[in-house]
């Protein structure tokens, strides 16, 4: 059976189970695919499985507009540690969420320079090992002057559509510092090198889990997930620290701020 | 719980951009570039991604609204008393000051063949060829 089928089953027996009021998944529209909620007694013929969205962040606009619903998610390894990242700063309850693990193919990898491309637990598909980043390891093959250079270039074309902060999971402050005049001057385009950008990386360490929507909705094309992933990088070597690896892993930014405070 | 996504394209300019409208139980919640959209190929600008706002607006205008006299305020109409006004006036100036005494102006924010019907109507039916676009308004 392809993988396609063998997900529609699995949908399937979870929605027949009765354990979940519905399981977000992707469905075929067209050339197109759409993030669905997929209810008991749907046809799955038009479930599908690539291009992924950021449902981690739809799961969480779903489970807050409805506190008894119990939801299913098809369930990428980035999008489990995605969901995982937003439980330890209580934007989901993992309790409500039933996932259906896929693994992802070495296109979808690749398509993703993904280094992590399956979930704890893989329910449907075969495990294909991660990739380390080559824009990464071209980036530090550069000098120091040669990387301000080049992030000044990216930055420069940014229309400061903030699509990087929209789509991203990890994103979900009431009040977002980038909005601000006090840190980001409005009223110029591109935005003053580098206040956005870099405010923006510095939040995401500890949180982003390398899932890429950024940088596929960024208009201008700024390889983001390069800056972000050698912070996430940073991250690991001081404070041990992997996002999405554990519920259980507390975030060493909370830590060390409650350390210091001892 | 129903949550479903509906493809449009954006109203905001002339680009075209694939959107999906968020819909949760009858609900307008957000709005996502359509992945794999041959124009915007998953991506869009800060008005396309918060083109949702504007849906449940309160100062959104749901009916016509007519101007009885110069100066005076506007005042909610139906669709046909609208229309019928606006047919009835065009008719007018076209019978006393000639077809190029009215002007008419397209938008990017319409489809191509609702520009197409706008010249249509203006060239047509009214005989002018003043057709002209509502950036150089």
């Amino acid at each position: 059976m392809d993988r396609l089928a063998l997900l529609q089953d699995a949908v399937k027996k979870l929605l027949d189970s009765g354990e979940v009021d519905g399981v977000l998944a992707l469905r075929a529209d067209g050339p197109a695919t759409t993030p669905h909620l997929f209810r008991p007694g749907d046809d799955l013929d038009d479930l599908a499985l690539w291009p992924k969205y950021a449902i981690p962040q739809i799961m969480d606009v779903l489970l807050e507009a409805d506190p008894e619903v119990s939801l299913g998610m098809v369930t990428r390894g980035c999008e489990e540690r995605g969901l995982i990242e937003m439980a330890k700063r209580n934007q989901v309850d993992m309790d409500r969420i039933t996932m259906i693990g896929l693994a992802c193919t070495t296109d979808e990898r690749d398509e993703c320079r993904c280094a992590w491309p399956f979930p704890t637990q893989i329910d449907v598909g075969e495990k294909v090992e991660g990739i380390a980043d080559s824009l990464v390891a071209e980036h530090e093959s550069l000098s120091s002057e040669e990387r301000a250079r080049f992030w000044k270039e990216q930055f420069d074309r940014c229309i400061k559509c903030y699509a990087c902060r929209t789509v991203c999971p990890q994103c979900f402050c009431e009040v977002c510092v980038l909005e601000q005049d006090l840190w980001v001057e409005t009223g110029t385009l591109a935005p003053p090198f580098p206040s956005y950008h870099l405010i923006r990386a510095y939040h995401t360490v500890s949180k982003c889990v390398g899932c890429m929507e950024c940088e596929k909705a960024c208009p201008a094309d700024i390889p983001l997930t390069v800056l972000y992933t050698l912070l996430r990088r940073d991250a690991e070597e001081m404070f041990h620290y992997v996002p999405g690896r554990s519920v259980d892993d507390p975030p060493p930014l909370v830590v060390e701020t409650m350390w210091q405070g001892d | 719980m129903q949550y479903e996504n509906v493809l449009t394209t954006c109203v905001y300019c002339g680009c075209g951009c694939g959107i999906y409208l968020q819909v949760l139980d009858g609900q307008v919640v957000g709005a996502l570039p359509a992945k794999g959209h041959p124009i915007n190929e998953g991506k869009l600008c800060v008005k396309g991604w918060n083109v949702h706002d504007f849906v449940y607006h309160p100062e959104r205008l749901t009916t016509p609204l007519i101007r009885d006299e110069k100066g005076g305020e506007l005042r909610e109409a139906t669709w046909d008393e609208a229309l019928n006004l606006v047919a009835s006036r065009l008719s007018q100036i076209q019978a006393t000051a000639g077809p190029d005494a009215i002007g008419f102006l397209a938008s990017a924010k319409c489809t191509n063949e609702e520009n197409y019907l706008l010249q249509k109507l203006a060239r047509g039916v009214i005989g002018t060829n003043n057709v002209d676009h509502c950036a150089r308004l």
